[in-house]
């Protein structure tokens, strides 16, 4: 076969991809009080906006704790989604506001992927973000884009962490505050930073019992004012401890207790350590991020057209190291917790199983691998999530490593003994949202995608059995299987 | 060669495996790795392992079904693999397929719509029919280039990652040492196995190895019900359900890219996802409603003919260059073998070779990327 001919390849990308539906000047993500102002604002200088969030989102998507820790703690209503978005616009006026200035508005819209050409990548006709509603996905153009998609709870691992009730303090404030769709009553928080005071506070102003506030730390952390109020509203308070143990029901969590031997029932835990920047887009579209401990964790660097405001660009700086604190309860969790604690919820794989770096329950274990790990992979390199994740399975699961990721980043970085600071961060990949097969589809795909789709590169000699190259056999498996390749 | 030093660049599925094979005959081996073991396309890809178009076929086919036992990990390798028509056109090249293996004592059966369904309860009954491969398989390609590696190891082997390797030291028509920021390693023997970064490793010796780049994606959904048979193909696309229950699908268009020295610059997947989402669920009827968690690229390198190249060089005469050609994670354990065997006794012992020669390209023309379209968009 002559190598040597002139052609073009039918089976490149170059040219098949679908346009985008619609082109803004302006995308605004994630449509709280600084993503409603950005938006405002875009259109008050003339621009064409589009303002999109994710909520309300479906009952299975909470019951995945997608995009918050809602710990299963949502009541029936919120399976009810015109009764949520009624909820949504009661709670945030400002979203009459946005559409009066002419902003374009889509609630229950969720932003999974953002795409542009760079290194690696140059066949994208522009820019473009992707988008779902219960219905189905499509792509927008944009000139310039702003993530306003906030923060997202932290969780961290204690025994019985894997049941109903214990959720995060993000999760448990927009089921209070916005949908009032809490089914707890007693709760208690861990932490005593400003968002566990902020919670605590925020659930007895709902009428709910807060059984206690735990913090790992020897004292309280937080702004000196909440605390006083939380000491005025007789919230009880246990330093230097965390969860030793928690005993559940069919309903959950019913009770926990303290490494000190203190008893609460309770049937939430709050999980109000910390809250993590939603950089999941930044991270996914390979913007550039930045270790800010001050801020709340990786954060977005910034570039020209994409924006973050809001959480997402980072906590408010009040000179508090999140990072250390943080590190601080995972250190306490991995002296507390079992070999047998769960530390990927969706893949079970045990705290024992990720510290081995051992491979699931469904493979065997020989001796080999029983010998094998994360002391025996540190002598190879530097622990990377991404290694262990492929490894253990941990982060691997339907909620994209939300409940996971970030403590066993930690716990990676304090069994290497190395700052959290120089374990990368595991990659976030689209859809950043579990997105079903028929809805992700693009049902209505251009004739240029399926005309240059083949299985594989479309080589014709690739796939010839190998008896049969440089026999007639060769031309007729050319003829039948390729359409065109070379033309 | 028992007690000599052979230097590995690439801690690919390739180059590893050849670690392997060199360690069980006793062979000091060490591998450099620019970053982690299996970080490019060896641990993105589909894990497929069925590759009759390879004179390694008979090799890859004997091997896979020990290879767990023989490397002490698993790899999650499953026999067999079933292919569903969607469209006429499907059924007929299908078919066509199957006449061919029938003919090459390639054990295949075909399937109608109620024993597809049967044998893929994922399926549904939108096809015109399957056909079973009662041969070739998968695995796991990110278990399996570990298992490789540790293997590599607990025969006394090394692996060096994070260091990139810059180039080679030469002496008296060999290629003495390999050179990386930190180190120099002396060597008896070098396999060159980097993937993408072949060509301009290759360039330091004056060798020109004809090899394109391109970037290739994947989707995998949550897990679904475990089918009796995870290797499911069909409707242009390839992929598997792995042991867990996931389903893991690539196939459609890929982009050529440029590839510097220092390797792909990224690995971004793109807006693909949704075309191979369609696919899927098309193919997969019953599975339409799993939620698909994460998409992935990968980057490989095509030779001119789309075949490996797996060869020694005769200047620096104990060089051997191993591109697997973008379907070489089913075929790393033969190829691993046939490059132990070229660098202890020149040739491979179970197979003829001769196709995958560097020498077949010698008329090829400088610009033949360029006059047949396999070039990065501007
Ligand atoms: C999406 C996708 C799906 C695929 N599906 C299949 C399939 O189903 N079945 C199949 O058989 N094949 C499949 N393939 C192809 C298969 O993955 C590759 O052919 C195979 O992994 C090649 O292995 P390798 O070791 O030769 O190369 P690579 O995996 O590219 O490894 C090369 C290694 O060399 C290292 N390296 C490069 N340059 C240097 C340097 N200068 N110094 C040090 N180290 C260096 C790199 O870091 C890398 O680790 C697929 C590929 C992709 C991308």
């Amino acid at each position: 076969m002559d190598l040597n001919f002139t052609g073009t390849d039918v089976c490149a990308i170059n040219g098949t991809r679908s346009a985008p539906e619609a082109k803004y000047d302006l995308v605004v993500i994630g449509a709280g009080p600084s993503g409603i102002a950005a938006a405002i604002e875009g259109a008050a200088s003339g621009a064409s906006v589009l303002l999109v969030d994710e909520n309300p989102v479906s009952g299975a998507l909470m019951g995945n704790d997608t995009p918050l820790y809602f710990g299963g703690r949502m009541t029936a209503a919120t399976q009810n989604s015109d009764r949520m978005l009624e909820a949504i616009f009661m709670s945030m006026p400002d979203l009459e506001k946005a559409m009066e200035a002419g902003v374009e508005l889509l609630l229950g819209t969720t932003a999974w992927g953002v795409y542009r050409n760079g290194p690696g990548v140059q066949s994208l006709p522009e820019q473009v973000v992707g988008l779902a509603d219960a219905e189905r996905s499509w792509l927008v153009g944009f000139d310039r884009i702003v993530l306003a998609t906030g923060a997202r709870d932290l969780a961290i691992a204690f025994p019985g962490w894997n049941q109903p009730g214990v959720m995060g303090a993000a999760a448990l404030q927009m089921l209070l505050s916005r949908y009032g769709a809490f089914s707890g009553r007693r709760i208690v928080v861990l932490g005593s930073h400003d968002l566990a005071l902020e919670t605590a506070l925020m659930a007895q102003e709902h009428g709910l019992d807060v059984a206690g506030l735990v913090e790992v730390r020897d004292g309280p952390q937080g702004d000196a004012a909440l605390l006083a109020k939380i000491t005025a509203a007789g919230i009880a308070t246990h330093y230097g401890q965390s969860i030793a143990a928690s005993k559940g029901g069919l309903d959950g969590i019913e009770s926990i207790t303290l490494t000190d031997g203190t008893h609460i029932a309770c049937d939430t835990v709050c999980v109000a350590i910390g809250l993590i920047p939603s950089i999941e887009l930044v991270d996914a579209m390979h913007g550039p991020r930045a270790l800010n401990a001050a801020r709340g964790g990786y954060i977005p660097a910034g570039e020209p057209n994409v924006a973050a405001v809001g959480l997402c660009a980072g906590l408010p700086d009040t000179g508090f190291d999140h990072v250390a604190y943080r590190m601080d309860w995972v250190r306490a969790a991995l002296r507390v917790n079992a070999p047998d604690t769960i530390i990927c919820q969706c893949e079970e794989v045990t705290l024992a199983d990720l510290i081995g770096i051992q491979p699931p329950n469904y493979l065997p274990r020989p001796a080999a691998i029983q010998a094998r790990s994360l002391d025996t992979l540190l002598d190879d390199g530097p622990a990377n999530p991404d290694q262990i994740k492929r490894l253990t399975r941990s982060g691997m699961g339907v909620c994209q490593g939300r409940r996971c990721r970030d403590q066993v980043a930690m716990m990676l970085a304090i069994e290497s003994d190395k700052p959290f600071g120089t374990i990368p961060l595991a990659t976030h990949r689209a859809p950043v949202r579990p997105l079903p097969l028929k809805i992700l589809a693009e049902w209505d795909e251009p004739a240029t995608m399926d005309a240059a789709w083949d299985v594989w590169f479309g080589i014709p000699t690739q796939w010839v059995p190998v008896e049969d190259i440089g026999t007639e056999y060769q031309d007729a498996h050319r003829e039948m299987l390729y359409t065109g390749m070379y033309t | 060669m028992s007690g000599s030093e052979v230097v590995i660049v690439g801690g690919g599925v390739t180059g590893l495996s050849a670690g392997w094979w060199l360690a069980r005959s006793g062979v000091k081996v060490t591998v450099l790795d620019k970053f982690i073991v299996g970080w490019e396309a060896s641990g993105r890809n589909g894990g497929g392992a069925s590759h009759y178009s390879s004179p390694l076929f008979d090799e890859e086919q004997r091997l896979w079904p020990q290879m767990d036992e023989l490397l002490g990990y698993p790899t999650e390798h499953q026999k067999g693999r079933i292919l569903i028509a969607m469209t006429e056109r499907q059924w007929d090249q299908y078919r066509f397929i199957a006449e061919r293996h029938t003919r090459l004592n390639h054990p295949v059966e075909l399937l109608d719509v109620k024993q597809v369904q049967e044998a893929v309860p994922l399926a549904g009954d939108n096809c015109f029919g399957g056909v079973h491969y009662k041969f070739g398989g998968h695995a796991n390609p990110q278990r399996t280039v570990q298992a490789y590696a540790w293997a590599l190891q607990d025969l006394g082997g090394k692996i060096i990652q994070h260091s990139p390797v810059t180039g080679f030291e030469t002496a008296g028509g060999k290629v003495t040492g390999v050179k990386t920021a930190n180190a120099t390693y002396g060597c008896d023997a070098v396999v060159v196995a980097a993937g993408p970064q072949i060509p301009q490793l290759m360039a330091q010796l004056g060798v020109d190895v004809p090899l394109a780049a391109a970037r290739a994606e994947m989707i995998i959904t949550e897990p679904a019900p475990m089918m009796p048979l995870g290797g499911v193909d069909g409707h242009k696309i390839y992929g598997r359900q792995t042991l867990r229950g996931n389903l893991a699908y690539g196939g459609g268009p890929h982009e050529w890219l440029d590839v510097d020295a220092t390797g792909p610059a990224a690995r971004p997947s793109t807006p693909l996802a949704r075309n191979l989402a369609k696919r899927l669920a098309e193919l997969l009827p019953k599975a339409a409603h799993l939620n698909v968690i994460r998409s992935w690229a990968g980057v490989i390198e095509n030779s001119p003919d789309g075949r490996p190249i797996i060869d020694r060089l005769n200047s620096p005469d104990n060089v051997v260059v191993a591109s697997m050609s973008s379907v070489g994670f089913g075929l790393s354990p033969a190829s691993g073998h046939a490059i132990r065997d070229l660098v202890i006794d020149g040739a491979c012992s179970f197979t003829n070779i001769d196709l995958l020669k560097l020498s077949r390209f010698d008329g090829l023309e400088k610009d033949w990327r360029e006059k047949r379209g396999w070039m990065p968009i501007a």
